[in-house]
């Protein structure tokens, strides 16, 4: 379940990179649209968030720890929405660039959480 | 540091989309993070948060292990943090001690790059600088290097 939805997430947030980044191509700010799709792949980290923790309130235990765990599902709840809310500050070309770097840390953090979590392990 | 009060109409906010990107506010202090800037702001934030929390993870539970390689990813962490701090702040004193933390975390980056690649048995376990960032996707290498261009632009 928690790997399937890391990697739907990874592949989640490399699509909005990609959509963000023609954005930028294009010499456009982030528009309605692109936040929208910000607020579904958010939605989708909260859940992994959640359901994270319930796994953890289960018992189970991720491979590298539960601190790092903890830790790196916070992170990744945080990236995309932190970057949005910067390219509301900035309405050119380079919000969308920012938001694109953002979705890609996520796509990261999302990889490393699947390592952590411990892969088809669990 | 000049900390005059902007009285014209350099009040961030929902510009027009067709501003030049780096363009300096028209009173007050020198804008950094504009354009170009907010991309290195934010790069420079995931750095923060990434060296911070893992030198204090480290150092809390694990610091025998490796205490070199952990003082420094926390060094590196306090460099990262002042560095963003200068360029959300803006302004001339600002913008040069961007420039000499940056010119200073490149000079990390490359002399802790290849301390861990000739003596790699100081260091049992990574540092954020470790084989040049390799482990950061080599932001932590590229970002001092577009930063100096950036903060010299903005003269």
């Amino acid at each position: 379940m928690l790997d399937a939805l890391t990697t739907a997430i990874g592949v989640a947030a490399l699509a909005l990179a990609a959509w963000c980044g023609f954005a930028a191509y294009r010499d456009q700010p982030t528009k309605d649209w692109h936040f929208i799709g910000m607020a579904v792949v958010t939605v989708l980290v909260l859940a992994q968030l959640v359901i994270g923790l319930f796994a953890l309130a289960r018992g189970e235990r991720p491979e590298q720890g539960a601190v790092i765990f903890v830790a790196y599902l916070v992170g990744a709840f945080a990236a995309v929405p932190a970057a949005g809310l910067l390219s509301l500050t900035e309405r050119t070309k380079w919000g969308s660039v920012t938001v694109s770097a953002g979705a890609v840390v996520l796509a990261v953090l999302e990889v490393r959480l699947f390592d952590i979590w411990g892969g088809s392990g669990a | 540091m000049p900390e005059t009060t902007s009285t014209s109409n350099a009040a961030p906010g929902p510009a027009g989309a067709g501003e030049a990107a780096g363009s300096p506010a028209a009173g007050g202090r020198t804008r950094l993070v504009s354009g170009p800037g907010l991309l290195l702001v934010w790069l420079y934030g995931v750095m923060v948060v990434g060296a911070l929390s893992r030198s204090v993870y480290q150092i809390c539970t694990e610091f025998d292990r490796a205490p070199l390689a952990y003082a420094l990813s926390a060094a590196a962490a306090v460099v990262y943090a002042f560095i963003t701090y200068s360029l959300v702040r803006g302004g001339e004193t600002a913008r040069r001690a961007a420039l000499v933390c940056c010119a200073a975390e490149l000079a990390g980056v490359l002399s802790v790059g290849t301390w861990t690649l000739v003596r790699p048995e100081a260091f049992p376990d990574a540092t954020v600088w470790s084989d040049f960032g390799m482990g950061y996707l080599f932001i932590p290498v590229i970002l001092p290097v577009t930063g100096m261009l950036w903060l010299r632009r903005k003269r």
